[in-house]
This record gives C-alpha cells, sequence and structure tokens, in this order.
C-alpha cells in the first residue's frame, strides 16, 4: 500500500536542534565565542561583524515574514525609522544610553509600521512586495525633502553612552560589538521561541495553505498582523544599532536597493535556521567587502555574479545545510 | 503662462516615452510573471547599441534619416543577442520559484550588467545626435517643441497599436493570452510554453532596448542611465496593472499628465508623487486599474 | 607513456627551482625595499558621478603619483614619492551609499593600513567619513565635496578640505553678471533636488537678492537626481520667461538638459548660467550652445591661470588621456600636490621618518601652496578648509580648433567669493558679503 505515507513524511517539521535549553547553551556559547574573538581581532573586523549583526536583524524580521509564505521589499523603511529616531533622540533630546536608543528605534519602528499591518495583512505575493517598496520610498522622498532632518545628506550622530558610563576612546568599537551582538543574540533567541511557539507555527501553515488554516480556526490576518509588526521591531532595533556604531543616518536607509539586499541576506539564509540569518549577513558584507577592494571597477559585477550562484545552488538558503526537515 | 494646452503637450510627450520603456516590462510580467528590475538596463544596453548602430552608419556616410533605421536595429540586436542568452541562460533555472526569489534574480542581473556595459563601451559619453534635429521644431506661442518628441508619440502607438494587435490577432498572440492566463492548462492542450516564454521575453526585450535606442538622443549616454528608468517603469506597470497594455498605457498617460502637472504648477511636490500614486493605487486597486479579477486557485 | 611522465617531471622540478630562486630574490630585494607612503584614494568609478568626476579625478592621481615617484614634477615638488619615500596609491570606489563608505574607510586603515585617505566627491559621503575618520584618529583628506557644513557644524582635527566649498561658485556667477552688466529683472532656477541643488540654488538666490535688488524669482524647478528627462521642465522654463535661468545640475543630467534645452531654444531666450559645467565642454562639443555663462568651480581647465606649473601638469594629463583636464584632475591635483608638501614637511620636522596622523595634520593646517588652479590656503575652519580664486567664463564653439572654448573671462581672487573664517556661509552671504575684498 504505498499510498499509506509514513508518519515522518506528514509529520509537522522537527523541532530544530537549536531549540529549548540546548539552543539557549548555544547561543550563549557562541555569544561568549564571538566577545573574546572581537577582543583580539582588528577594528575593521569587529566593524564589519558589528554591522551584519545590526543588518543581520532587520533580515531576521523578514525571515519571520517569510514564514508565512509574503516578503517584504520595504524594510528600509523600519531600518530607517529605528536609525533616525536613535539619531534624533540623541540629538534632541540628550538621550544617550546605547541600550536605550536601541529599545526607542525598535518601538518607533513598530509605532510607524503599526498603522500599516491590518493593511499590508490582506496582500500577498507581488503586491505585498510592491506596496511595501512603494512605502518604503515614499518614506525616502519625505527624508529627503526634510531639511529638519538633515535632507538628503542626513545627519551625524555622536558616541553613545553605556548604563552612563562614558564609552573610552580605545575601545569604543568592542564595546558597540558585544552591545550589537548581545542584542542580536538576545532576540535570535527570542526568535527561535517563537518560531516553535503555537503562532510560529500557524504561520508555518499559513505559508503552506491559508485556506486550510482559516477552516481550523487560525487567523491568518491576526497571524500575519503580528508577523509584521515584530518584524518592524527587528527592523528598527537593527537601524538604531547601525547607526550608532556608523555615527551618521541618511535616507538611503530607506532606498530600495537596501531593502533588497536584506531581503537577499534572508534568501540566502533561508526561513529554517536562526543562526543562519547571521551568518549570512556576515558572508554577505565580507563578499562586498572584498570585492570592493580586490575589484574597485567591478565590484557590481562580482556581487552580482555571487547573488546569482548562491540564489541558484542553495535554493533552500543556507540554513538547509544543517537543517533537516519536511519543508519547502 | 503655462497654459492647459502646454501641460497637456508636455504630459503627452513624457507620457509616450513612458509607455514605450514600461510596456516591455509589464509584458515579461504579464506572461513570465518575473518583475524585470534589468529593464533598466536593457533600456541601457539598446542605448548603447543605438549609440555604436548609429556611428558606424555615420562613418558609413548614411543619410541621416537612416540613423532611424539604425537605432530600430539596434533595438532588434540587443534582444535577438541577449534575450536567447539571458532566458536560457539563467531566467530557465528559477522558472516556478517564488516570484520575489526571480525579482532578486533581476537585480543580480541588473548589477551584472551595469559593469558590464562600462566594461564594453566604457565610462566615456556617447551622443547619438543626428536623428534628434530631423523633425524640426513645433512653435506655439513662447514655447517650443522639437519635432523629434512628438515622433516619439507617434512611435508609442504604433508601438502599442502592434503589441495589441500581435497579441490579439495573430495566433502566436492567442496562445501567449492562454499562457498569460494559466501556463498549466496551456501546456495540457499541447502548447510549447518554453517557446511562448522565450518569445515573449524576446518582445519585452525588444521593447526595452527600443526605448532606450529612441531615447539616446536626448541624452548622454553613460553608465547610471539605467537607474532612473527602473523606479519610473514600475510606477506606470503597477499603476496600469502589471501585464496589461491597456493598463501600461492608461498608467503612463497619467503619471505623465501628473508629472506635468506638478511640475508647472507645484514644482515642490514632484519628488515622490510617482510613489505615494503608487502606493495609493496599491492600496485601493493592487492589481492596478486594468487588472482583470483572477480567480483564486485552492 | 613513461616518456610523457619523464618529460613532465623535470618542468615540475624547474617551476620548483625557479619559484624558489624568484622568492629568494624578492626576499633579497625586499629587505633592501624602501618603506612606501600608501594613499587611499576614493571617488565614484561607478554610477552617475563617475564620467563626470570620478574616473578623471582617478585618472589624474594616477598620472600625478607616477609623476612623483620618478621624482618628475617641478620645484617645490621635485623630490621623489614623498620626500624620497614611494607612494602606492589604492583605489576604492565611491559609489554605494554613505553607509558602504563608512565601512570602506575603516578598511582602508586598518586593513590596508594606508597612511592617509583622500577622497569623497558627494557631500553626503564627507559629511558621513569625517567623524568616522575623526574618532579613527587618522589623517582625512576631503579634496571635492561641496558642502559648507563640513567645518562650519563641526569642528575636527585630523580632516581637511583642500579645495574651496560650494558657496563660491554661486556667488561668483551672481558676481559676474553684476559686473558684466547683465539684465537680471528675473531669473529661473532648475536644480537637482538633493542637498548640492539646494544649497546652490540657496547661495545664488540669495546672493542675488544682494547684488540685483530689485530682480524677481521666477521658476524654481527641483527636478529628481538622475531624471534625464527635461522635456516637462524646459517648458516650465519657457513658459515663464526671465532674463537669466540658473542650473548647478552636472554630469550625465546636465548633458542631457543641454541636449534636450537648446534644439528648443531656450538658451537664446533666455541667459543660461551654470555653476559647475566645465566637465560637459570637452564631450558636448558643437552642441553646447554659445554665450552660456559658466564656472567650474574653481580656476580649472579653460580657465586655469598660466604658469610653469599649470603648463606642466596640463601636458602630463592630455598626453596620457587625449584630452585635457577639467576641474575634477585639477582639484586632485591640487590635493596630492598639498599632501606632499605637507608630508615632507612633517618628515623634515620628525627627523626623516614616515610621518603619524598627528605630524600629517600639524603640518597641513594652514598651509598655503602653488597648484596649478593658483595658490591655495588653508584659511577657514581654523586651519583645516582651503580658499582658492576662481574663475567665469562664457563659451563659443571654435570650428577651427574644433571645441569650446571660454572666452571674457573674469578671475575672482579668494577673499572676493569665500567667506570670512569667522561667518558661516549662508550668513556671509545674507550680511551682504562684508570684507569681500579685491572684487571687480
Amino acid at each position: 500500500m504505498a499510498a499509506i505515507l509514513k508518519p515522518s513524511d506528514t509529520a509537522p517539521m522537527r523541532r530544530a536542534p537549536a531549540s529549548g535549553w540546548l539552543g539557549a547553551a548555544l547561543g550563549l556559547g557562541a555569544f561568549a565565542l564571538l566577545a573574546v574573538a572581537g577582543w583580539f581581532s582588528p577594528r575593521w573586523l569587529t566593524f564589519l561583524v558589528t554591522m551584519s549583526a545590526a543588518n543581520g536583524l532587520v533580515s531576521l524580521g523578514i525571515v519571520c515574514l517569510m514564514r508565512g509564505g509574503v516578503v517584504p521589499f520595504g524594510q528600509g523603511m523600519l531600518f530607517a525609522a529605528g536609525g533616525y529616531t536613535a539619531a534624533l533622540a540623541y540629538n534632541k533630546l540628550g538621550f544617550t544610553d546605547a541600550l536605550g536608543l536601541a529599545l526607542a528605534g525598535g518601538v518607533a519602528a513598530v509605532l510607524i509600521a503599526a498603522p500599516f499591518a491590518p493593511l499590508l495583512s490582506r496582500y500577498r505575493g507581488i503586491f505585498f512586495a510592491m506596496l511595501t517598496l512603494a512605502l518604503s520610498m515614499v518614506t525616502y522622498g519625505l527624508l529627503m525633502k526634510l531639511d529638519a532632518l538633515g535632507g538628503s545628506d542626513g545627519f551625524n550622530m555622536g558616541r553613545p553612552t553605556l548604563l552612563g558610563q562614558k564609552l573610552p576612546d580605545a575601545r569604543v568599537g568592542y564595546i558597540l560589538y558585544l552591545v550589537t551582538i548581545g542584542i542580536a543574540t538576545a532576540m535570535a533567541l527570542l526568535a527561535r521561541v517563537y518560531f516553535d511557539s503555537t503562532r510560529g507555527l500557524v504561520t508555518l501553515a499559513v505559508r503552506e495553505n491559508e485556506l486550510r488554516v482559516e477552516y481550523l480556526g487560525g487567523s491568518v490576518r491576526q497571524a500575519m498582523t503580528i508577523n509584521f509588526i515584530l518584524a518592524a521591531f527587528c527592523g528598527g532595533l537593527g537601524g538604531a544599532l547601525a547607526v550608532m556604531s556608523l555615527g551618521h543616518v541618511e535616507p538611503n536607509f530607506s532606498y530600495w536597493t537596501t531593502s533588497g539586499e536584506f531581503v537577499f541576506v534572508a534568501i540566502l539564509a533561508g526561513w529554517q535556521s536562526v543562526a543562519a540569518v547571521f551568518l549570512a549577513s556576515t558572508v554577505l558584507e565580507v563578499v562586498r567587502s572584498f570585492s570592493s577592494a580586490y575589484f574597485p571597477n567591478t565590484w557590481q559585477l562580482a556581487l552580482g555574479l555571487f547573488l546569482l550562484f548562491v540564489i541558484r545552488f542553495l535554493p533552500r538558503g543556507l540554513g538547509s545545510l544543517w537543517m533537516k526537515g519536511a519543508g519547502r | 503662462m503655462h497654459t492647459a494646452a502646454t501641460i497637456l503637450i508636455d504630459g503627452l510627450t513624457y507620457a509616450s516615452w513612458l509607455f514605450i520603456v514600461a510596456l516591455g516590462l509589464t509584458l515579461v510580467f504579464g506572461v513570465l510573471k518575473i518583475l524585470n528590475i534589468a529593464h533598466g538596463s536593457f533600456y541601457a544596453v539598446g542605448a548603447y547599441a543605438a549609440a555604436s548602430f548609429v556611428g558606424w552608419g555615420a562613418s558609413l556616410k548614411w543619410a541621416p534619416a537612416l540613423s532611424l533605421v539604425a537605432m530600430l536595429l539596434a533595438a532588434v540586436a540587443v534582444a535577438v543577442v541577449l534575450a536567447p542568452l539571458t532566458e536560457r541562460g539563467l531566467l530557465r533555472f528559477f522558472y516556478g520559484r517564488d516570484e520575489v526569489l526571480l525579482v532578486l534574480v533581476t537585480y543580480a542581473m541588473f548589477l551584472i550588467m551595469e559593469d558590464l556595459t562600462k566594461l564594453i563601451w566604457g565610462a566615456n559619453p556617447y551622443y547619438v545626435s543626428e536623428p534628434y534635429g530631423l523633425f524640426g521644431n513645433l512653435d506655439l506661442g513662447v514655447q517650443s517643441w522639437v519635432g523629434y518628441d512628438f515622433a516619439l508619440v507617434a512611435l508609442a502607438v504604433v508601438v502599442g497599436v502592434a503589441v495589441w494587435w500581435g497579441l490579439n490577432r495573430t495566433r502566436q498572440g492567442k496562445i501567449m493570452l492562454a499562457v498569460i492566463h494559466s501556463a498549466e492548462v496551456a501546456s495540457s492542450m499541447g502548447v510549447n510554453v518554453s517557446r511562448v516564454y522565450m518569445l515573449a521575453f524576446t518582445v519585452g526585450i525588444f521593447l526595452a532596448a527600443l526605448g532606450g535606442a529612441f531615447t539616446a538622443p536626448m541624452i548622454s549616454v553613460q553608465p547610471g542611465v539605467s537607474v532612473g528608468v527602473i523606479i519610473v517603469s514600475f510606477a506606470v506597470v503597477i499603476i496600469g496593472g502589471l501585464g496589461s497594455i491597456e493598463g501600461a498605457a492608461i498608467g503612463a498617460l497619467i503619471v505623465g499628465l501628473a508629472r506635468s502637472f506638478a511640475v508647472h504648477v507645484v514644482p515642490v511636490a514632484e519628488l515622490f508623487s510617482i510613489y505615494i500614486v503608487m502606493a495609493v493605487v496599491l492600496m485601493f486597486r493592487p492589481e492596478g486599474l486594468f487588472q482583470r479579477t483572477q480567480a483564486r486557485r485552492i | 607513456m613513461t616518456q610523457a611522465i619523464r618529460v613532465k617531471r623535470y618542468p615540475h622540478r624547474a617551476a620548483a627551482l625557479s619559484a624558489v630562486g624568484i622568492a629568494g630574490i624578492l626576499c633579497a630585494s625586499g629587505a633592501q625595499a624602501q618603506e612606501t607612503f600608501k594613499i587611499g584614494i576614493v571617488s565614484f568609478l561607478s554610477g552617475q558621478a563617475a564620467e563626470s568626476f570620478g574616473i578623471p579625478a582617478v585618472n589624474g592621481a594616477k598620472v600625478l603619483v607616477d609623476a612623483f615617484n620618478k621624482g618628475a614634477a617641478p620645484a617645490p615638488y621635485n623630490k621623489v614619492g614623498f620626500g624620497g619615500m614611494k607612494i602606492e596609491a589604492v583605489y576604492v570606489d565611491e559609489n554605494g551609499g554613505a553607509t558602504k563608505q563608512v565601512q570602506e574607510l575603516r578598511n582602508l586603515y586598518d586593513r590596508e593600513k594606508v597612511d592617509a585617505v583622500v577622497g569623497y566627491v558627494g557631500s553626503g559621503d564627507c559629511l558621513a567619513v569625517a567623524p568616522a575618520a575623526e574618532e579613527m584618529k587618522k589623517f582625512l583628506v576631503l579634496y571635492d565635496c561641496g558642502t559648507p557644513r563640513i567645518f562650519e557644524d563641526n569642528k575636527f582635527s585630523y580632516v581637511f578640505r583642500t579645495a574651496s566649498h560650494g558657496a563660491m561658485d554661486n556667488v561668483a556667477l551672481a558676481r559676474y553678471l553684476k559686473a558684466r552688466n547683465v539684465r537680471a529683472d528675473s531669473f529661473n532656477m532648475i536644480n537637482q533636488d538633493y542637498a548640492w541643488g539646494q544649497d546652490s540654488k540657496k547661495d545664488f538666490a540669495l546672493s542675488m537678492e544682494k547684488l540685483y535688488p530689485s530682480a524677481k524669482v521666477g521658476e524654481d524647478q527641483l527636478p529628481k537626481f538622475g531624471a534625464g528627462q527635461y522635456g516637462t521642465e524646459i517648458s516650465a522654463l519657457m513658459a515663464k520667461p526671465a532674463d537669466v535661468t540658473h542650473s548647478s545640475l552636472w554630469g550625465g543630467d546636465l548633458q542631457a538638459f543641454i541636449l534636450q534645452a537648446g534644439p528648443r531654444g531656450l538658451f537664446k531666450r533666455t541667459q543660461v548660467v551654470l555653476s559647475a559645467a566645465d566637465h560637459v565642454l570637452p564631450g558636448l562639443g558643437e552642441k553646447m550652445p554659445d554665450g552660456t555663462i559658466l564656472g567650474a568651480r574653481g580656476a580649472y581647465g579653460l580657465m586655469s591661470p598660466k604658469s610653469a606649473l599649470n603648463d606642466w601638469w596640463w601636458d602630463l594629463y592630455s598626453k596620457t588621456y587625449n584630452t585635457y583636464p577639467v576641474q575634477a584632475p585639477y582639484r586632485m591635483a591640487q590635493s596630492l600636490l598639498g599632501l606632499k608638501l605637507a608630508a615632507e614637511k612633517a618628515i623634515a620636522a620628525n627627523g626623516g621618518k614616515k610621518p603619524s596622523s598627528e605630524q600629517l595634520a600639524a603640518a597641513l593646517k594652514g598651509l598655503e601652496w602653488d597648484s596649478p588652479a593658483g595658490r591655495i590656503r588653508m584659511a577657514l575652519g581654523d586651519g583645516h578648509q582651503a580658499v582658492q580664486e576662481t574663475a567665469i567664463g562664457k563659451t563659443r564653439y571654435d570650428a577651427a580648433k574644433k571645441m569650446v572654448v571660454l572666452e571674457d573671462i573674469q578671475r575672482f581672487p579668494a577673499e572676493c567669493v569665500n567667506p570670512p573664517a569667522n561667518m558661516k556661509a549662508e550668513e556671509w552671504i545674507k550680511a551682504g558679503f562684508p570684507g569681500a575684498k579685491g572684487c571687480p
């Protein structure tokens, strides 16, 4: 009776090996390892990893939405929201704590995304992508126009403090590195918990077949709305952290090419493993950095070829290399 | 004096340019379901090819009027060379995958083509000036328009009618419509779907290159010309409905007239008026103004 | 079979032996090789600014660094390299946004271990990288970007700009009109809608307010950067005829505008004044309408002052690239010449060693030097911001020479068109140019 399927074929995806206490331990272990490695690394490398972690957070939000079957092409808007909020809070309100600014960035992004979430939860496929793209470009246009926010040049932000302490000259980069990867690790663990929770699994079901979920009593719209808000929080958090390390914010954060890169990282990572997101983000930064150095005239060509290679040969993303499961 | 006539004429000339440029994009999406970000790059290659072809024509001492023929041939050459290469060599591997994944593939294509055109043609600007003066001027009060702009209007009409006729009145066209409606069913009825894809993609690239070729006399062809075209074509195509020719025409007219009005009467509004229109259309009629309602497949 | 293998074995051994030999030679020469001074040069190698600004500047840098390393420049620049130390240059593309540039800057200092960075055309990029370099305590020279905000809104110890900022361009343009008594009862403006365009039009409008108090502002068009299609804007400009039409458009956008507006007669109906247009002249040739008043953001290209240094530079560049140098390579040249003098001054002060960032900064602060475009003085921003003279001219296509020439050139000394050390540019213009000296 070949028609009877073995249980494992119909069972939901096996829980990721890195969930529960094991997951927390692995996460903390990774953090400790990175912290030690960062102490000995050259500054350009810690900066690269800091930016990868901040960008990775945005892509984590995208993965959250991708698990539900939609791909947002406008996370740049939330990245910019977080970044501008942190920079404005620093400059205009005199609020300088790094952790507080990061949180402020995340919350601001949520507040900006909230009115659009119910609207966006009705869209799918290319239209979801296009509407998010249009919204992020409107934001870009607004940021370019508003002189109060620096116009097209953007503006600078000074050095943040941490828990009331001023950061010493010699170790600023390392401390911001620790803050960023610390927050990234925390969010990664929370994401893993969320993905394995009821709503996270419902999201996976939505990706597979929405109608069935509705018939079984789940609310697709609610799941998508909440996913969008969470993605917004991650985006804003990433934006604030990025701006603190860069010291500069500009409208380009909201441009469609920035959003496109976040989507690429999410696709490179695949939607199964959380660690893969940060790994993918680091890979993209490294490729970009070295193409610039070795191919100053043709770095776009190098980057484009890399993108194609990844999309072609890693159809389910990096995560599929170590995660197994009956997922598509 | 900003007369209504001026606003209308400007709207019309800009809309024609938009239509020629955006038509290929909507056709490719309609048939292959690929939103081609590299559309701007094919436009740029068309412009460069036109520069080369017109340059060769000039060195062969052709009459200036024949430069128009040269531009047409350039667009054909681009389509015939690049379309099979791209479609067979690249896109074919990604059919059936998520639509957004294909967008990223085309984004990679855009990056690659930017550097390839720079490697082939160099960074120096090319000028294709012979055709621009062919049609004289049209003076109306304080205004003076170049006849070439109106020639573009004629070209837009010809191209639009030709594509419509090709889709609706020829056998190949009707097969293509069937594939647009459902590739699966068409295939099960014996249609060679991959050949239809190839044909649609070739026509789409031809139209993009045609847009670039006929724009070349008005600009300096240099690295970076592709970027300005991408977003504006997207807006037109989204407003009109992906895959709809009438939609592309109406979308182009709306964008053209809105922009003309903004520039003449409220110049400050120009920058993001197009994105706002795009967002509003997406919010209220996401399938565009001309998309037929589609049955949801379970 | 065995024969083939035997034949193949020897080439392997020979290759291995020669590799060891070459390595040995290299090691030996390595031991004798001197320290080099490594410069990171950042400018647009792709994107819309590549053809007009980035690539010509990088070409200028390449040919000049070569000449320095041979000791071929005229005195006082005739030492080999920087004070005997050969110069090594690495080139980085400025395209990709300010965020990427901050990362690239860090890579240049930390990974490539450059001793100085010379770069940046985009104002956004300059504003982003300057604080990064300052925080890293590394020497940075901005050579091209126009925004006055760098040293007006901030104070830096390690960052310098070796060219005047953008206010000079439009003040000079307005003064030229006044000096030549050009009628300007009304003027239209068309500028790109971003910081450069907005600042330029503001400077021009404010300057005109002071010099032509009764002039009225007509159309104020702000097309998107990179739009390329100006048909509608041109109609709007023609619908409201004005005596003067001002624009700070550049690169491909400017060329498209000229190609589209020329045949429509705009240039005949109004006096077009362009603040930074000299770089489009070699390409456009005949298509550039005669009688257009334009500037080059300094005394560059066809308006550069005659001097032995300028003649040498002009020949050096034109012989290598088959075209004369326009503004971008001149600005790169004046930057590298200033850097050379500063480095040599620092080397002399520290007893012959490679100078640190602090020593370089101390040497460049307040420095003055001769460049192909005239004398450069680091007079503003506490010795960190340069001022220089500028020139405005009028175009005419010379059929015999088959190129556009500039006539009716008027020079403006630095004190006439640059604000004094204690005033911001905008305030200075609004106050009616107090302290301006030597104006024609």
